[in-house]
């Protein structure tokens, strides 16, 4: 019973107290941020701002959403998420559900994966993509943000490790009933995947919110940026202050970029308690093999 | 199982026999896996046969079947470059630093985390600590230029506190160095977490009642009983990061560096970016690349099986 000694109880409250304030220091930087979007321009331009607002304004935040570029670049963010996980999911549920099926019955089964696996050792590159972009005239549409990253090698070997450990009596069962691969795979192997399958587009939704290299290459033109690439471009490349050169002219700014940065970091704050409980059993069960 | 139970249904039913194969559909799994075959070979293979070009001197109007082949022209002077070797050297630097970091400060604190009794507190430290790792890094670098500036709050922070002039912290080479490398630990440490929480909590408890009846403590156990059992995972982790020894991270290099730094900050991977599309030199780019790749994919392959041997791990 180590627990019930006193040094254990001494290191006990020690450790919690210093586990809970590494915990929070991992996000001050992010509240300290959401401070200064809240307060009024002058105390935050000056470094007023710590841990609480100083002139309590949403000034910030209403300017940013009656910011036109901002808004098109949310909506063309949204789209691509949407349009994005969609297909992603379906094209690679499917090819781990056919994936999954054991030699015997899928001969071919080792050369796709094989044939999978090679393009996560190994790729072109940056150019030979670009220019395969160029090629097929996807430049400046969103199909050029979608479909390059639609087949996730590892997504596709995380599902189909999941679909691995399903019974096959379960499956053997659809057959008996008269269900094809297909209709096994919609009605007996969906269901039961749930929590990996929220997992995986969990992954694929942040993938597709956060990208912004492929709109700093592909798309022309402004209103079809998705907003990680717009907040790239106004948060990032227009940033002096690394320089401190024209530190002053950028400081007016502050918590309007305050403002972008939180906003542009919400969608993931919000779905991340949901899906952090189907994420962490996904992770530990995807990860089970047989 | 899946024999027996195609037998019961076969037996006396002679006709169901021929269609025992048939039933189960092989020709549909083809077309299963066809569209991610196809997306693949699209948008995987036909780049992959692109780094012909770093083997000529490409002209996008002439495209790879016309430009004409200059052998290892590029290659030659990349080696003859000081300034590769330079960033060959930032990209090693950055990557192995983080490499180690990532697996000390995640394998000490799951340790720690596993002492937490109270369920609550520890799933509330875990929420918090996994949750920089789903932001990308265009709002942490975000986030990083504004709390990093000579006004922000950490310089704020160190003047009040211990009276240091303002520091430079992404502008000065050696800072910049430190910066890359503790916010990577500052987004990664807690996911990387998970991985050896998942492995603490495989440990059969037989063998902690068993120390205890043995007389032995907290410490003794954790020294004989929970750091041995985290050996196999550690290996399997620590040898599939040798295959990124080449990747120093992109994203997050490319959001925080400026020209100042280039010389302590610029990695293979930006300069790339820089040669190749920005500055249009297609073929030398191409090459640089293709040496780092073929570098990875050596490396990832003596990975995958280092951790095969030693851990018995496959990826599927």
């Amino acid at each position: 019973m180590y627990h019930k000694t006193l040094s254990y109880r001494i290191f006990s409250i020690f450790n919690n107290v210093f586990l809970t304030v590494i915990s929070i220091i991992c996000l001050l930087p992010l509240y300290h941020l959401l401070m200064v979007s809240l307060s009024s321009s002058a105390p935050a331009n000056a470094g007023l701002v710590t841990f609480w607002p100083i002139g309590f304004t949403l000034e910030a935040y209403t300017k940013t959403f009656t910011n036109d570029n901002f808004l098109t670049s949310l909506w063309v963010s949204v789209q691509r998420t949407v349009i994005g996980t969609g297909l992603a999911l379906i094209v690679n549920t499917i090819a781990a559900y056919a994936l999954s099926k054991e030699t015997r019955v899928f001969r071919a089964r080792n050369i796709y994966l094989w044939y999978f696996v090679i393009t996560m050792l190994f790729n072109g590159g940056l150019i030979p993509g670009y220019i395969l972009i160029l090629k097929l005239g996807l430049m400046n549409s969103l199909m050029a943000l979608i479909l390059p990253g639609l087949v996730t090698v590892f997504n596709v070997i995380l599902l189909l490790n999941f679909f691995r450990t399903v019974p096959k009596d379960l499956e053997e069962a659809a057959f008996i009933d008269g269900a094809g691969q297909f209709r096994t795979f919609i009605s007996v192997y969906l269901p039961i995947s749930l929590p990996v399958i929220a997992t995986v587009s969990l992954f694929i939704m942040v993938g597709h919110w956060n990208a912004y290299f492929d709109g700093i290459i592909y798309i022309r033109d402004s209103d079809k940026l998705p907003l990680a690439t717009f907040m790239q471009t106004i948060i990032v490349q227009a940033d002096m202050s690394k320089l401190d050169l024209s530190a002053v002219a950028n400081l007016s700014q502050r918590t309007i970029r305050a403002s972008q940065i939180f906003i542009g970091a919400l969608p993931i704050l919000m779905v991340y308690p949901f899906l952090q409980r189907f994420f962490v059993t996904g992770i530990v069960v995807g990860a089970v093999k047989e | 199982m899946e024999a027996n139970v195609a037998q019961q249904v076969n037996r006396g039913n002679t006709p169901r026999i021929k269609r025992k194969k048939s039933y189960k559909q092989p020709w549909m799994l083809h077309f299963m896996v066809l569209p991610a075959a196809i997306l693949v070979f699209i948008f995987s293979y036909i780049p992959m046969s692109g780094v012909l070009m770093a083997f000529q001197d490409y002209k996008p109007a002439l495209g790879i079947a016309d430009s004409p082949w200059v052998g290892l022209k590029h290659f030659r002077y990349m080696w003859e470059n000081d300034y590769f070797l330079q960033i060959t050297w930032n990209t090693l630097f950055f990557a192995c630093s983080k490499m180690v970091m990532n697996l000390i400060i995640p394998f000490s604190f799951a340790l720690l985390l596993n002492e937490v009794r109270k369920m609550t507190l520890k799933r509330s430290i875990q929420t918090l600590i996994y949750l920089p790792h789903f932001l990308s890094w265009v709002t942490l670098s975000g986030i990083l230029i504004d709390i990093l500036a000579q006004t922000g709050l950490i310089n704020q922070f160190l003047s009040s506190t211990f009276g240091i002039k303002p520091i430079f912290f992404l502008g000065d080479g050696n800072w910049f160095r430190f910066t890359v490398i503790f916010s990577d630990v500052w987004k990664e440490f807690g996911f990387n977490t998970i991985i050896f929480l998942a492995a603490l909590s495989g440990i059969n408890p037989s063998l902690y009642e068993a120390a205890e009846v043995d007389g032995a403590g907290r410490w003794k156990q954790t020294m004989y009983i929970t750091i041995p059992s985290l050996i196999p995972i550690t290996i399997v982790v620590a040898t599939l990061a040798l295959g990124n020894v080449m990747n120093a991270n992109f994203d997050q290099v490319f959001n925080l560096y400026s020209p100042l730094i280039y010389q302590q900050g610029d990695i293979i991977d930006t300069f790339v970016y820089r040669e190749g599309l920005l500055s249009g030199q297609f073929s030398f780019a191409t090459a640089v690349n293709l040496f780092k790749s073929v570098i990875s994919l050596v490396l990832i392959v003596i990975s995958y099986r280092l951790a095969y041997r030693f851990a018995g791990y496959r990826i599927f």
